[in-house]
């Protein structure tokens, strides 16, 4: 053979699209796997080979939602950057995410982010473009040719659509491109200018409250409209126990509506505002204890299609002011596999099942064939050895967001190297 | 963050947390600066040589002037800065504003804003030699309006718990009425009762340990202290009530809901009144009134924290010498 060939040899293969678990070598011909354990071809020679003994070879994660602030909001952080604190987490495919500063809403703004993707060199980027021109909720953007130059879905991101008119006609229209349609649920009239949930605490420290409702509401009239046109939906961010429960019917129902949750969603609660941590502050805002309880519960049972990051980096300054005037988000490619693995440690989920929910399963919901180690299937893997701890620093994030509510959180697991079609993109310090 | 270590006042954010006893010490120091009708003002040096920053990021007469006058009466320099119309309006950070009067030198920042918590976000980036007090931030907290309130209850009626008190009116939006309750439960009051329409009681307020009541006659029936919220009229465009009309028909203080109340009641309220809308003239001016008392007591209850926080100071500057 005289292509580039890799060997991983003796890793900890898990795939959970399969339920293949062993520890076996895999075999990587140029930008594909070629052959796992008894499938590798028996001419199979490595120019190279990379010893995994003790280590866990995991299929790519594809997070579901980023913001990586280029084109539009240079001053956060960059392209380059985040792509590559992404692949430092084991991350191989990020979804970004259209936000007001940077709406994606047509061609040239998406083959600029891929080629910035591209000249970057480590993860790799799919862009979910803007359900309407310039995120206003009034006009329907290019959908057409937002699939044409490979979005993978379209959203409304944060932002108000006009009316449930609109929506439907939004829907359908993107249903017509089979563009998946990312929308957060979150009902704009009932949540003011809030930040924090609705509930004693809140008027405690007197923060604008976000009811349940604002979800539910919201949640109400998108399932509604879906029985009406059969368009898949997509809930992004589900934060309480009452849109678990909406969720959990809509799908019984057999309504084509997958959901994610953010990560720190599993672990956050509003008792971690009480300081007015505005490193906490985030939408849909940290819910009590039992909906945290209940988020745990859907994912536990499946009724959680996948846990992403919703990575939003930020500069200092945007953190630097009273709680309700600082910027939502947490910087969280970097937290993302180790609170999902810690989950296996609380025993809410199994191992295979938490790299489930970060890699074929949101790679299904955005028609994906990445995800998963098989045979035939791009190379991008990474490499995570379970016995490294370490502990969150801020400054030791490779995103320029150094906004993580995690400080001090200590985690055994660190990503050693990781690997996008076929080439190593990031490689740990040896210490 | 409000104490030093040893449980001295530093800076002065909210009543939450604070001890029995230290909101004891202030009510008495105050009652020492608390000037009698016709006498000379009480004049001390305790803040000689010391700078006081007024930063007012939202509008104020009463609060204003008091911690300007009870900032004066303890010999302080101050500076009041309306900040409403100069930094911030051209794109200045708040942190870049209070790093700048950092370095012109001072040594006490009295803050109002519209965000809860900001007097907590001061405290926390400023110098450490500087104290912050809180003078009303968003809907979180106004500590110095509840001390004066509970220092003009103390007056009247001594011990706090044998005490009814209700607080009547726009709960959701006040953070005079958040502070209230925190000082009123603090000292043990008996009970506390708020009375508004559920479009102006926040949710969960119950577990600070109040009771509500929607209507105004049963809530305060038989009640020692009645505290009157100041209604805005904002409120009425945000579908939170139907009209000022109804507001007073349903909620207002007349002279014949007074009568329920026990016959010494007090009548109380943090200013400025909206007569015919939350209270009747004759019930604001009539004998059971307080509220010029509690006016004047808040120069003293301001020149009572103002000192305590400087001396928590002075303690350190000590042992910083020292060391």
């Amino acid at each position: 053979m005289s292509k580039k060939t890799t060997l991983i040899k003796n890793g900890r293969v898990i795939n959970p699209a399969t339920g293949l678990d062993e520890i076996t070598d895999v075999a990587i011909q140029k930008k594909k796997i070629i052959g796992i354990g008894n499938t590798i071809p028996s001419d199979f020679k490595a120019d190279k080979s990379i010893e995994a003994k003790d280590l866990w070879v995991l299929p790519g994660i594809v997070d579901l939602s980023a913001y990586l602030r280029e084109p539009g909001q240079e001053n956060k952080t960059r392209i380059p950057f985040e792509t590559y604190a992404a692949a430092s987490a084991g991350i191989t495919q990020i979804c970004c995410m259209p936000e007001t500063a940077s709406p994606l809403d047509n061609g040239a703004t998406v083959k600029l982010i891929r080629s910035k993707v591209k000249q970057a060199g480590f993860s790799q980027v799919s862009v979910i473009g803007a359900l309407t021109q310039d995120l206003k909720g009034e006009q329907l953007s290019h959908m057409g040719s937002l699939k044409y130059v490979g979005c993978v879905g379209v959203s409304q991101g944060w932002n108000s659509i006009k009316d449930l008119a609109t929506l439907r006609k939004a829907m359908e229209y993107a249903a017509t491109f089979e563009l998946p349609l990312f929308l957060h649920p979150l009902n704009h009239s009932l949540m003011m200018q809030g930040g924090m949930h609705e509930g004693a605490l809140a008027t405690r420290l007197g923060l604008q409250p976000i009811p349940v409702a604002a979800e539910t509401a919201a949640m109400a009239k998108i399932i509604a409209l879906v029985e009406e046109t059969n368009s898949p939906v997509h809930f992004c961010r589900l934060s309480t126990a009452k849109g678990i429960s909406l969720l959990k019917k809509a799908k019984e129902e057999g309504l084509p509506i997958t959901a994610d949750v953010a990560a720190h969603q599993l672990f956050l609660t509003e008792m971690d505002l009480s300081d007015y941590n505005p490193l906490c502050h985030v939408i849909p805002p940290l819910r009590s204890m039992r909906d945290r309880d209940a988020l745990r519960q859907a994912v536990s049972d499946g009724v959680i299609d996948a846990i992403c990051s919703d990575h939003q980096p930020h500069e200092v300054d945007a953190k630097l002011a009273p709680f309700e005037e600082t910027s939502a988000g947490i910087s969280a490619f970097e937290t993302l596999l180790p609170l999902t693995m810690r989950l296996v440690e609380e025993g809410v989920i199994s191992e295979s099942q938490a790299i489930g929910f970060l890699t074929h399963k949101p790679a299904a919901i955005i028609k994906a064939k990445t995800g998963r180690l098989e045979v035939g299937a791009p190379a991008n893997l990474s490499l995570f050895d379970p016995q490294q701890f370490w502990q969150v620093e801020p400054e030791k994030l490779l995103s320029h967001g150094k906004n993580t509510p995690f400080t001090g959180w200590g985690f055994s697991g660190k990503t050693m190297q990781t690997m996008v079609k076929g080439k190593i993109v990031y490689l740990a310090d040896k210490q | 963050m409000q104490l030093t270590a040893d449980g001295k006042l530093k800076h002065f954010l909210t009543i939450e947390g604070l001890p029995p006893l230290l909101l004891e010490e202030i009510l008495d120091r105050s009652q020492q600066f608390v000037t009698l009708p016709n006498k000379t003002q009480v004049q001390a040096p305790l803040l000689r040589g010391k700078t006081v920053m007024n930063l007012f990021f939202e509008n104020s007469t009463r609060t204003r002037t008091t911690f300007e006058l009870a900032a004066k009466r303890l010999s302080a320099d101050l500076v009041n800065l309306d900040i409403r119309n100069s930094a911030t309006t051209k794109g200045e950070s708040l942190l870049d504003t209070i790093r700048n009067l950092e370095a012109m030198g001072c040594d006490m920042f009295v803050v109002r804003h519209s965000s809860s918590g900001a007097a907590h976000f001061i405290a926390r980036y400023c110098a450490p030699h500087i104290s912050v007090i809180n003078a009303g931030d968003g809907r979180h907290a106004h500590p110095t309006q509840a001390m004066l309130d509970v220092l003009t209850i103390r007056q009247n009626k001594g011990d706090f718990t044998p005490l009814k008190v209700a607080i009547v009116g726009d709960i959701k939006h006040s953070r005079v009425a958040r502070s209230q309750i925190h000082a009123l439960s603090t000292l043990c009051t008996g009970e506390i009762r708020l009375i508004g329409p559920k479009t102006l009681m926040p949710v969960g307020i119950e577990q600070m340990g109040v009771t509500v009541y929607d209507d105004i006659e049963e809530g305060i029936n038989g009640v020692d202290v009645i505290i009157m919220l100041r209604l805005q009229h904002e409120r009425m465009n945000t579908a939170l009530l139907p009209s000022v009309r109804e507001y007073y028909a349903r909620y207002g203080l007349t002279e014949e809901r007074l009568q329920l109340a026990k016959s010494d009641a007090i009548v109380m309220h943090p200013g400025p009144v909206n007569r015919g809308v939350e209270i009747d003239s004759r019930v604001a001016d009539g004998p059971q009134s307080v509220i010029l008392q509690q006016v004047s007591n808040g120069i003293a209850v301001r020149m009572a924290i103002m000192s305590m926080v400087m001396s928590s100071q002075a303690i350190e500057d000590s042992e910083a010498s020292k060391a």
